[in-house]
């Protein structure tokens, strides 16, 4: 379960987040909407542990663990994902390579056996076969010459084979086509359990039509100003931000 | 003059003195020994307002007393097992001299050693450092590759041994010779324990249609001075590849000069130094594009930890009558520390006017984003840097065609890092 409360945070003396209060439980998945500038991606990093981002008050927990006091490869190694709104390339890294260091490194930090490199091509080729991956961008370079579409792709493949217990989605559906949006979104759903929550940043509905969430929240300059049901995603796309942040104002 | 000498010129003055003492008994041409030590004599070693030595000091190098190194008989099994395990004929030196019970002389190519075969390729009178090395040359390999022969891995080793303080000097004078045809890699590695200057000299004639895949790993003693040249010829349709690592050293510079002289030659020098403490490293290189349609390629990375400093001077030199000269030149340097230091100079001289000659140069540190990426993903602090250095060598180690010596500069570089970080 994700608890957080109070938190606020921002960069240098400037405040973004002005006091979130989110309750994910074990299992859901929740969606965060609302306007550019809202803090949408800033809570997203902060919870992943992105340098350069001050917390100034509140907590955030997950399973009992103090997130904020962890290192990133550490909160990786509890279960949290960070799907970037713009992942990163890496020339001269290789696409398996980066994976497979990226899972022995977590198991390593949870005392569990390292994954050897024929059972983990195995399983990537699995994972890239449910989606719709060719089988060479394992070989190639860790988003290097990648779509837009192939890139966020390339992040539910790392999310299917990091198994995650918690993923926060930022902005994943930007930038993706019908086709790919809804390959990206079935990854999501394929791990979809009672041991995985997540968190779905997004500016649009249309992504929740393949997410389905268990709630809805929306964040306005740095607080979180309603909170509902996915119906509440409709009334959104119907309405706009507009009259939902003048209602709370 | 009636300044009191500087300690580069008293430095000069005492190899001098042991050319002095030695000269009737070296072998070889004893007149161009002669002029290279009247040049020795008359100008010392080169110091920082030479255009060419205005990034390395040789200062250090001249506070250094060195010896004669002494008749090698140790058993030297510590310093060859730190060898990449190669299945190849090998030339072993130890301290300078040749070593035929720790070597395995190939049946592909001629060899010959103790006389130093000077050539004409090398320029004392243009390189004080050569003209030491011409000077107190008294061993070396002449490596010679007959028409149309493939002569595969030639392993050309250089240990130096910990003379327990007793610091010593060796010049080394080498020579390779592809006949029209041929092929040869060579794997060239420098290993050692304390304190010594190794100051090679190279000539290397590649004939025509002839192809010698040069493959340089200095890993040096972190006290030594290592300082080497190389001269390389290449004819037409003929090429040199090379690849210079430089992992050890105090105070190292690899020099290369390389002339394309006939049509459609090719010569690639490119390089890596991975660098820290106080380290220092310059890899110098003039190509001289001397005739039409040749191309030269030279990427050049250097990674410098702590207080180390790497040097690059590039130069490209293009005849009138080298046109269509395809010339590229990239060095690009990762600063692991604020206090690391990198020296960069590229230099085109073109006098040919259908030519496509490019350089940069850039110099950073590990890019945040790509390092936050990689731990949000679980890889620790020190797993994720060490990917992205690795990741930024990769640009220049990945076209080693050779297996075997690529595997050997990534093992050498892992173990430097791993001396980092430890």
């Amino acid at each position: 379960m994700l608890e957080i409360t109070n938190l606020q945070a921002g960069i240098g003396d400037k405040p973004i987040l002005r006091g979130i209060d989110l309750v994910v439980p074990q299992g859901e998945v929740h969606a965060i909407m609302g306007p550019n500038g809202s803090g949408k991606s800033t809570l997203s990093y902060v919870l992943s542990g992105r340098p350069g981002y001050d917390v100034t008050g509140g907590t955030a927990t997950f399973n009992g663990a103090d997130l904020l006091d962890l290192e990133p490869e550490e909160r990786a190694a509890l279960g949290v994902f960070l799907a970037f709104q713009y992942p990163v390339e890496l020339p001269g890294v290789g696409n398996a390579n980066f994976l497979r260091t990226a899972l022995n490194a977590q198991r390593r930090a949870r005392g569990e056996a390292e994954v050897d490199a024929p059972s983990f091509l195995k399983m990537a080729r699995a994972a890239m076969k449910a989606l719709s991956m060719p089988d060479d961008m394992l070989k190639r370079n860790v988003n290097v010459g990648f779509s837009g579409g192939e890139k966020k792709r390339n992040e539910v493949l790392q999310m299917a084979i990091l198994k995650p217990k918690l993923a926060i989605l930022d902005e994943t559906d930007s930038g993706l086509d019908i086709d790919a949006l809804r390959i990206v979104a079935e990854g999501v759903n394929s791990l979809r359990g009672p041991d995985f929550s997540a968190v779905v940043i997004t500016h649009y509905q249309r992504l929740l039509d393949h997410i389905v969430p268990d709630r809805v929240h929306v964040l306005s300059a740095g607080r979180i100003i309603r909170s509902g049901g996915p119906e509440l995603a409709l009334e959104l796309e119907a309405n706009g931000y507009a009259g939902v942040v003048a209602d709370a104002a | 003059m009636s300044a009191a000498p500087t300690a580069l010129q008293s430095a000069a003055a005492s190899f001098v003195q042991r050319f002095d003492g030695l000269k009737g008994r070296l072998l070889g041409d004893a007149a161009l020994r002669e002029e290279s030590a009247a040049l020795m004599r008359r100008f010392g070693l080169p110091g920082p307002r030479e255009e060419a030595w205005r990034f390395t000091s040789l200062r250090k190098l001249a506070e250094q007393s060195f010896h004669e190194p002494l008749t090698p008989v140790a058993d030297c099994a510590a310093l060859l097992a730190r060898l990449p395990r190669i299945d190849s004929p090998r030339l072993v030196f130890v301290d300078g001299r040749f070593r035929d019970d720790l070597s395995h002389v190939p049946t592909q190519a001629g060899v010959r050693v103790g006389t130093p075969a000077f050539g004409t390729l090398a320029k004392p009178e243009q390189d004080r450092l050569v003209a030491l090395n011409t000077m107190l040359a008294e061993d070396g390999a002449e490596i010679s590759v007959a028409a149309g022969v493939d002569a595969g891995m030639l392993l050309l080793v250089s240990l130096a041994t910990d003379l327990h303080g007793r610091a010593v000097a060796f010049h080394p004078r080498h020579s390779v010779s592809l006949a029209a045809g041929s092929r040869l890699t060579l794997l060239d590695i420098g290993i050692g324990d304390g304190v010594y200057l190794h100051n090679p000299v190279m000539t290397a004639v590649v004939a025509q249609d002839a192809a010698l895949t040069h493959l340089r790993i200095q890993n040096e003693s972190g006290k030594a001075f290592v300082l080497s040249t190389l001269y390389a010829d290449v004819a037409e349709g003929g090429t040199y590849d090379s690849f210079t690592l430089a992992v050890g050293g105090r105070l190292s510079r690899a020099e290369i000069h390389a002339r394309l002289g006939g049509a459609h030659a090719i010569a690639h020098l490119n390089a890596a130094q991975t660098l820290a403490g106080s380290q220092h490293a310059d890899f110098t290189t003039i190509v001289s594009h001397d005739a039409p349609n040749c191309a030269s390629r030279q990427t050049v990375k250097t990674v410098l930890a702590g207080a180390a400093r790497g040097v690059f001077q590039g130069k490209i030199e293009v005849a009138r009558i080298a046109q269509k000269t395809d010339g590229y030149q990239m060095n690009q340097a990762l600063l692991l520390s604020p206090d690391a230091e990198m020296d960069s100079k590229p230099q085109l001289e073109i006098y040919a006017d259908d030519v496509k000659c490019s350089h940069g140069a850039t110099v950073g540190a590990i890019d945040a984003e790509q390092f936050f990426y990689l731990r949000s993903r679980g890889v620790p602090e020190a797993e994720a840097r060490q990917m992205l250095v690795r990741a930024f060598l990769a640009e220049a180690l990945d076209p080693i065609s050779n297996e075997a010596g690529r595997a050997a500069m990534e093992h050498a570089i892992d173990q430097w890092w791993e001396g980092q970080s430890a």
